[in-house]
């Protein structure tokens, strides 16, 4: 008998009943999504974002967007995802900024090395001030983990209210891609004596760009 | 010869500086959580604990149906699923694993479940080095010791013992800044990110109808032990089980918040299977170890059955007086406090832990912050029930049990009971034997002059 086999005979066993034959039907999942209008959500991520020590801007356009990101790159060496929003708002071509890399070697040796990770965000998530990042061609993992600053770059349509409207909205993130990542705030930590430290392994800087 | 459970206690008690900072550490995840549950913070936290209690109930009543749904559906993604009876089993497939890919290094996030298995030194012992990646679990690991809490595991240290491990095993200059001790092991790790050629990382959620695993971490060290090495092993328990992503809507909501005050921690991490086509970067490989270890033998008592539910958080350890007093290394096993208590004589077997579900004084606190609702202190009720029949059976404690069945005689005999305690006004308790242990932390109270019996009697008669 597989392990398998034998730890699916003893659950059977201890639950007192054989295999089931059809599907057990869970509790009805709870989600509820409130009328957030969307200066509303924008304001809110806009807070949620500096009460957890990150950088939190609202701009009018692109064109705002890309001038913000210059000021803080400074045309230091940055790394910037596929994503088709940064390259049609002029971010990728900013100096300073490689972009358009899909080969993992090459992109992890940037991300070690830059000083900067810039991405968009394919939602976020007001109530929490949360990007939501779906690892795709457009969107490689390590952007937003290895360089020291995190710059995320989102369109103001993509705030959802929170938790319960992303699910609503994407029932299954794993149809679409293999990672999904929610990022809140700088990394941190608290491991000695419960005091907060931010930068231990990720960005320890996050600025979010709200275009529009 | 190893500490006793009365002996490690005596030593944390003795321990002011290691009480003042157990006490400061659980004190301040105590008010984070506080400020977060409030009414006016999540009005609906009451409803979220009763949803999260009726889905893990009914994961758990339909655990082989999930967990087979699971499996279907990492492979779908192309990962693969390892099912494993015992610790030993568990190394066994990342042994496998690291001679097929010719692997020398791993990288490890926080899990507790590899702790229950001790990998680390199974790995080390053929040959492997295997580097935990979350500052604390780097600091418990270079001390060569234990977490000595679910979700902070260093949380009996200051500032001022890591400067001196850091001095003494990584040969840097003596500094208390905590900002520059994160740097330090920032700097190491890092490079050991790069170079490892497997990732290990527990799970938080294992998502039945996305073949996914959720993690969720604050430092983003879960994020580079899954993103960077070319091989992912997720290591889970198999009651860590949902059954869709959408319920992590009530979870996540939960977690965080319960474990250290956060609505959401930095890093939520839901990953199912390997990189696919077209995608950037990410693993070539997706592996996920699913660990009976005991949990199939846990599912035998329905009345205990709910200690599966449990989601990890630690608020139960933070709020427990014991826990608090006598610290997380004075349990026998990985889970230390409320749950540890619950858990540990139910996978070493109670005759192995006897003591434990009396390491509480039943306040039920543990119960009340429980994000999701496992009525601990009846689970513990119901396992000291199970230590006195056992000792019943092997004849041990008869003093004890004379004493009940006098005790249960008497008090069905009213005249009996009666003179009993007249007699015993008189006489004075003799502070020896287990009396006197009993005394050793309690007061006698002063009797009055005459019992409430004599003066009833007197205020009839008058």
């Amino acid at each position: 008998m597989t392990a398998r086999e034998a730890i699916l005979r003893d659950i059977r066993h201890n639950l007192g009943r054989g295999a089931s034959l059809v599907a057990p039907v869970p509790p009805a999942a709870r989600l509820n999504v409130p009328k957030v209008s969307i200066s509303d959500r924008i304001e809110l991520m806009l807070d949620r974002v500096i009460a957890l020590a990150g950088r939190a801007v609202r701009v009018k356009s692109g064109a705002d967007a890309v001038e913000y990101v210059a000021g803080v790159t400074g045309g230091r060496r940055s790394i910037a995802s596929n994503s088709e929003f940064l390259r049609e708002a002029g971010i990728t071509a900013l100096p300073g900024v490689a972009s358009g890399v899909t080969d993992a070697e090459q992109l992890r040796g940037l991300c070690a090395t830059a000083d900067f990770g810039i991405t968009s965000a394919d939602y976020a998530l007001a109530d929490t001030g949360s990007l939501v990042m779906f690892a795709s061609p457009a969107d490689a993992r390590l952007i937003s983990l290895l360089p020291p600053v995190h710059i995320a770059v989102v369109p103001a349509n993509r705030l959802l209210s929170g938790l319960d409207e992303f699910y609503t909205l994407v029932p299954k993130p794993a149809d679409r891609t293999s990672s999904t990542v929610f990022i809140t705030g700088p990394s941190r930590t608290a491991d000695i004596e419960q005091l907060l430290i931010r930068g231990v392994h990720g960005p320890g800087e996050i600025h979010v760009v709200v275009v529009g | 010869m190893p500490e006793t459970f009365d002996q490690k206690i005596a030593t944390t008690l003795a321990d002011s500086r290691l009480q003042t900072a157990i006490y400061t550490a659980t004190n301040r995840l105590i008010s984070h959580r506080k400020a977060v549950v409030s009414a006016d913070a999540l009005p609906d936290y009451q409803e979220l604990r009763t949803q999260a209690n009726a889905v893990k109930a009914h994961t758990i009543e339909n655990l082989d149906w999930y967990l087979e749904e699971f499996e279907r559906n990492v492979l779908d993604h192309g990962g693969h699923v390892h099912w494993c009876r015992s610790a030993a089993d568990v190394a066994d497939v990342v042994l496998e694993t690291a001679k097929r890919r010719g692997a020398r290094m791993i990288v490890k996030s926080k899990s507790m479940t590899t702790e229950e298995v001790d990998l680390n030194e199974r790995l080390e012992h053929h040959g492997l080095q295997s580097v935990e990646s979350d500052f604390g679990e780097y600091i418990i690991q270079l001390m060569h010791t234990r977490p000595y809490h679910i979700v902070a595991p260093a949380l009996h240290l200051t500032r001022y013992d890591v400067a001196d491990l850091f001095e003494r095993a990584l040969g840097v200059p003596n500094d208390p800044v905590i900002e520059n001790q994160c740097r330090t092991a920032r700097g190491v790790l890092r490079e050991k990110f790069l170079e490892a050629d497997i990732g290990i990382s527990g799970a938080n959620f294992l998502i039945a109808d996305s073949g996914a695993v959720t993690i969720v971490e604050n430092e983003g060290n879960a994020r580079l032990s899954t993103s960077a090495p070319k091989v992912h092993i997720a290591v889970a328990g198999i009651e860590k089980l949902i059954p869709r992503a959408q319920d992590l809507g009530t979870f996540l909501k939960l977690l965080g918040r319960s474990a250290t005050g956060q609505p959401l921690t930095v890093y939520t991490s839901f990953l199912a299977g390997p990189k696919r086509s077209g995608e950037v970067d990410g693993p070539e490989e997706f592996h996920v170890v699913l660990l009976d270890g005991g949990r199939t033998k846990l599912l035998a008592d329905p009345e205990k059955r709910e200690s599966l539910y449990c989601i990890r958080c630690g608020a139960c350890l933070n709020h427990c007086p014991v826990y608090r007093k006598i610290g997380g290394h004075s349990f026998p096993w990985v889970y230390s406090g409320p749950i540890g208590a619950i858990l540990t004589p139910q996978f070493v077997g109670v005759e192995n832990a006897p003591q434990l579900p009396f390491a509480s004084s039943l306040c039920g606190a543990c119960a009340e912050v429980c994000p999701v609702k496992i009525d601990i202190p009846k689970i513990l009720l119901e396992l000291r029930a199970e230590v006195k029949t056992a000792e019943k059976q092997n004849g041990e404690n008869q003093l004890e049990r004379a004493a009940f069945s006098a005790f249960a005689y008497m008090a069905v005999r009213p005249k009996l009971w009666a003179r009993a305690l007249g007699f015993g006004r008189k006489l004075p308790i003799p502070p020896v034997g287990p009396v006197a242990a009993w005394l050793s932390e309690r007061e006698m109270p002063k009797l009055p002059a005459k019992s409430f019996r004599e003066l009833w009697k007197q205020r009839k008669s008058a």
